[in-house]
């Protein structure tokens, strides 16, 4: 159960044969990820840690049967990664490299939109649903199953908030890191969407940033839409205008996108705040305990 | 990435757009000899900083002789301007761009941005130029004409004649402007900028259609792509210890307060530091060491964070996840070791290999103040700083 990815999750790894590549995708298999192989231009037919590699998408999808892949290509190459796995109609693709133009992810989103696959990230730590899946590069020994969903554009920040809820024996059911780029390939309202149908997620977290209007966006939407509690923190109260914040989309630009005006339009939209970050999973814990009473 | 004005106006006639003749110098002497050179009886003198704001700040003045072009060269070289956008510390004006004068109609707005809601690059034009768009979107955001364009389709010149006859041109300087906006666009995809703003855009007396400012931005991202544009970076706009950081993969930003800040992740970054102030303290910086950090480069954002003299206390705070709290731990004893961080260091771990890092840094013998959760750690940090003062 949860969202996006569960035990009938396959996975494949673009950029299988890298560092990195190698590292995050034994790391997934050791979680339980039913991971099947991987994608390395030139390297096909070769075998990599007891895995079959590949040279094309297609290839792969035809042997394994793999319904999600993993991305770990250098920022240069990466759209053309995503571009490949849309064009073979990849179901879910999870994008972790850091440092994609904009402009590639511009010309890639019209494409995405009209298609059948759904990209997670890019700039993004994955995604998990405890003692299921993981595709990603969050240490998952710190979740736990449950019933509260977690989605944020942060990848650490969102490793503390699971570990708040985990230390006080609140499950998850799936956490979702959506990424820190301006541009990502799935927003806070498409998971929100998904965590309402979702029978097993109960509440949710949701963890944002200064810059552009996904969290306010996603607030109205809240309100309008989510039958189930959502309690939300925003980084960057302290953050200086027109700086960038180590991620490219996380910068004050003018308008409603400073953590003061988010959290000012979430509190207004019903969504519990946590001020502070230490907070996360203590508010949780209220809000579950007064719903329970009901 | 940001560059100068005149670099602006030098990449935009590359692209065909129409702006003022004009020349850089960093003397005095030589603002007079760029004058004389230019001809004609009206120059003006611009402050070159990375900051808008400069007009009001007194960095851009009018010069109607060679001698008060000598006399604005004198006052502005060499002063800190601060403008809204410079900070409380301002920036020292090192270079002037002095420009020939023009006869000017009407003074509008042009900007080029990507409209991160719709995953498109948008013009923006008004009628109200010259004066902070900010404050005109958010009183009459009626008089702001905003036209998207399809990435599938790129620019067409219905654009620019929407915005044209929008922002209230007529005859042949709609034919102009629309050739203004096509290579204003040009350039912005050319180049992979972020921001490509002109304010204002004017029409002349003699019926010219031409930037009278320039503000360029760049993805970051994609700067590998043009060395050209990496050139342009002028070491002296941006801050030494920000550059020293980049090099070592670590993202820097000096802050005011007293307690330093090294963190994992960009997200925790900004909350350890907002966690700080609501404790009562402040942070002195922003330090994300990333995911992939080494012990060298953990000992390097200690050496970056013991720089500031204002740093009276440290917070590490760790979540492991690629980042293993064990190299944290030795990158932080080997800072202890060679730079003999003398102020109170607070150190939160968690993650992959906490009890190894943990032990290793109660193993190190050093003092190290350690912290059992992110709130505890922020607490710690704050005492600590206010025993220092």
């Amino acid at each position: 159960m949860g969202i996006l990815i569960g035990r009938d999750t396959k996975l494949i790894t673009i950029g299988f044969t890298g560092k990195q590549g190698t590292f995050h995708s034994l790391q997934s298999r050791d979680y339980g990820t039913n991971f099947v192989g991987g994608v390395t231009p030139g390297k096909g037919g070769t075998v990599h840690e007891g895995f079959p590699v590949f040279n094309t998408v297609r290839e792969a999808m035809n042997k394994t049967d793999a319904n999600a892949a993993m991305i770990f290509v250098p920022p240069p190459f990466a759209a053309d990664s995503i571009l490949e796995c849309i064009a073979e109609e990849m179901p879910l693709i999870v994008c972790i490299t850091e440092g994609i133009p904009i402009a590639d992810m511009i010309r890639v989103r019209p494409i995405l939109q009209k298609s059948k696959s759904r990209l997670i990230g890019p700039n993004c730590p994955g995604l998990i649903t405890p003692g299921e899946s993981k595709i990603g590069i969050m240490p998952g020994h710190i979740h736990m199953p449950g019933k509260v969903g977690v989605v944020s554009r942060s990848g650490t920040l969102t490793y503390e908030a699971v570990y708040q809820l985990t230390q006080r024996e609140i499950g998850q059911s799936s956490c979702v890191g959506i990424g820190g780029d301006p541009l990502a390939g799935t927003d806070f309202i498409d998971v929100l969407k998904l965590f309402e149908a979702d029978p097993q997620t109960e509440a949710v977290v949701m963890i944002g940033e200064i810059g552009g209007s996904a969290e306010t966006d996603a607030a109205r939407w809240i309100q309008k839409n989510m039958t189930k509690p959502v309690v939300s923190f925003i980084a960057g109260a302290t953050a200086p205008k027109g700086k960038r914040m180590g991620h490219a989309g996380a910068i004050i630009s003018g308008g409603e996108d400073t953590a003061e005006a988010k959290f000012a339009v979430l509190e207004k939209c019903g969504i519990t705040i946590a001020r502070s970050p230490a907070e996360i999973g203590q508010k949780m814990e209220e809000v579950l305990k007064a719903r329970s009473k009901h | 990435m940001n560059i100068h004005e005149f670099q602006a106006k030098e990449l935009m006639r590359k692209f065909g757009i129409t702006t003022l003749n004009g020349g850089v110098t960093t003397t005095v002497n030589g603002a007079v000899e760029v004058a004389k050179k230019l001809g004609g009886k009206v120059w003006v003198v611009k402050a070159q900083i990375h900051a808008g704001g400069r007009g009001k700040a007194g960095g851009v003045k009018l010069a109607k002789s060679l001698d008060e072009v000598l006399e604005h060269a004198k006052n502005i070289l060499g002063k800190t301007l601060i403008t809204h956008q410079t900070g409380p510390e301002g920036k020292e004006v090192k270079t002037l761009l002095i420009e020939e004068g023009c006869g000017i109609e009407h003074e509008y707005y042009v900007g080029l941005v990507m409209d991160r809601s719709k995953g498109k690059i948008t013009f923006m034009a008004s009628a109200e130029g010259g004066v902070e768009i900010e404050k005109v979107a958010a009183a009459t955001p009626e008089k702001i004409i905003k036209v998207s364009i399809d990435p599938a389709v790129g620019y067409s010149p219905y654009v620019g004649r929407k915005l044209a006859f929008g922002i209230g041109l007529k005859g042949d300087l709609v034919k102009k402007a629309e050739k203004f906006f096509e290579n204003l666009y040009k350039l912005y995809i050319a180049c992979d900028c972020t921001i490509a703003e002109i304010n204002p855009l004017v029409t002349t007396t003699d019926g010219n259609v031409l930037a009278l400012d320039a503000k360029l931005n760049f993805d970051d991202n994609a700067l590998f792509k043009h060395p050209e544009i990496e050139a342009y970076r002028d070491s002296n706009e941006e801050s030494k210890l920000e550059m020293e950081a980049h090099e070592f993969g670590l993202s820097y930003i000096a802050l005011d307060g007293n307690i330093g800040c090294l963190v994992n992740g960009a997200g925790l970054a900004m909350a350890t530091m907002d966690i700080i102030k609501l404790h009562g303290g402040t942070p002195a910086n922003f330090l994300d060491v990333g995911g992939g950090a080494t012990k060298e480069a953990v000992e390097k954002a200690f050496s970056i964070i013991l720089t500031d003299p204002k740093v009276k206390a440290i917070l590490v705070n760790i979540f492991g996840g690629i980042m293993k709290c064990d190299v944290i731990a030795d990158g932080i004893i080997a800072a202890a070791k060679s730079l003999g961080v003398k102020v109170p260091l607070v150190v939160r771990l968690e993650g992959t290999n906490v009890a190894l890092g943990k032990k290793m840094l109660k193993d190190s013998g050093y003092e190290i103040i350690a912290a059992n959760d992110l709130g505890d750690a922020a607490k710690k940090v704050v005492e600590a700083a206010k025993s220092k003062i």
